[in-house]
């Protein structure tokens, strides 16, 4: 078990629900809290669901993974207006989150994670 | 620093030029992106409307932290985050000095610090920054922001939906390029510049 969180945060609402399945699945434990769509659940980003995200994250230390542009921007924007501690992740966006999961699940600290991350950092 | 009024004027003359190109920065959006630019940033002015009525503001400066609280949490693409932090960095500016100039430069530093863009990669940028120069220079004219809404055309795009296209992204206008282009038209419409 960990103390650090993941959060997902994806264009789509499907894509996001998935992603946090497919950790879950590997990480029960870890808490992971996802964000996917605009408002009304179109293909974009939602401050409000992003937000809700950071908020609902049972950890005050998380890792987060985006998809593209403006999840990673809004989700920039949600972390400048928190007081938790976020880290944005520029790794691929399934296969870094997978990593992150199975490792912190795994007990893995902090830092093996971001070694274990840094080959698949392509943003 | 503008008046409340001031402020709402180019604000709601934005909102109006917005409304009646929706569908073609929608349009120019669906050549080298999404094609969600237009319903994006009506969705945002049509929130930043109701805030901007509902609203009782003080001066200029909250005109524009209102406006861009509503254009962060209602466009949903990439404009979201880039519009919330211009119109955020240019509402804190204002209340610092009364030099329009310093005040776009600093919702263009906002941009660049968000988006990572630099002139030259085919995004808003590229209207943002050459309307600070002319505006430091005392002469921003319509004419000068049209002309540098025209010169994205030919850029190729390496930031946002449109840097998937590679050298398919020459061509077309960039469309945030083109919305950003009505907002300082509008300043320039509604007389602010030289105030
Ligand atoms: N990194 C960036 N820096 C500056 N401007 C950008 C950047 N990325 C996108 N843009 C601007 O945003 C415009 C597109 O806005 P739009 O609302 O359509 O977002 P989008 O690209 O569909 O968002 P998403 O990231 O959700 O796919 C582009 O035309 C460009 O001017
Ligand atoms: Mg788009």
């Amino acid at each position: 078990m960990s103390d650090i969180g993941i959060i997902i945060s994806s264009h789509v609402a499907d894509l996001a629900h998935g992603v946090y399945r497919m950790l879950k699945e590997a990480a029960p434990e870890v808490s992971i809290t996802y964000a996917g769509g605009t408002d009304d659940d179109d293909i974009g980003s939602s401050f409000e669901k992003i937000q809700a995200a950071i908020e609902a994250n049972e950890s005050s230390h998380c890792l987060a993974f985006y998809d593209l542009g403006s999840a990673k921007m809004t989700m920039e924007m949600a972390i400048d207006m928190s007081d938790k501690k976020i880290e944005l992740m520029d790794v691929s966006f399934i296969e870094g989150a997978y990593t992150a999961a199975s490792l912190l699940s795994g007990g893995a600290t902090y830092n093996n994670v971001m070694e274990q991350l840094a080959p698949l950092n392509i943003k | 620093m503008l008046t409340a009024e001031q402020t709402n004027r180019w604000l709601e003359r934005f909102a109006e030029k917005i409304e009646a190109n929706k569908d073609y920065l929608s349009e120019l959006d669906g050549i080298i992106g999404d094609g969600d630019h237009g319903n994006n940033m009506a969705r945002g002015i049509e929130e930043m409307r109701k805030k901007l009525q509902a609203a009782d503001p003080a001066n200029g400066s909250e005109v524009l932290k209102n406006a861009s609280v509503a254009l962060l949490s209602k466009i949903g693409g990439a404009a979201g985050p880039l519009y919330g932090t211009a119109l955020l960095e240019m509402s804190k500016q204002m209340t610092e000095a009364d030099d329009l100039s310093a005040v776009v430069k600093a919702g263009l530093d906002g941009v660049q610090k968000r988006g990572k863009a630099e002139e030259g990669e085919k995004t808003m940028v590229d209207v943002f920054a050459p309307v600070y120069r002319e505006l430091e220079a005392g002469n921003l004219t319509v004419e000068a922001v049209e002309d540098a809404v025209e010169a994205t055309r030919e850029l190729k795009a390496t930031k946002g939906r449109a840097s998937y296209l590679g050298e398919r992204s020459i061509g077309e206008l960039d469309p945030g390029a083109v919305s950003i282009g009505y907002l300082f038209i509008s300043l320039i419409e509604e007389g602010l510049t030289d105030v």
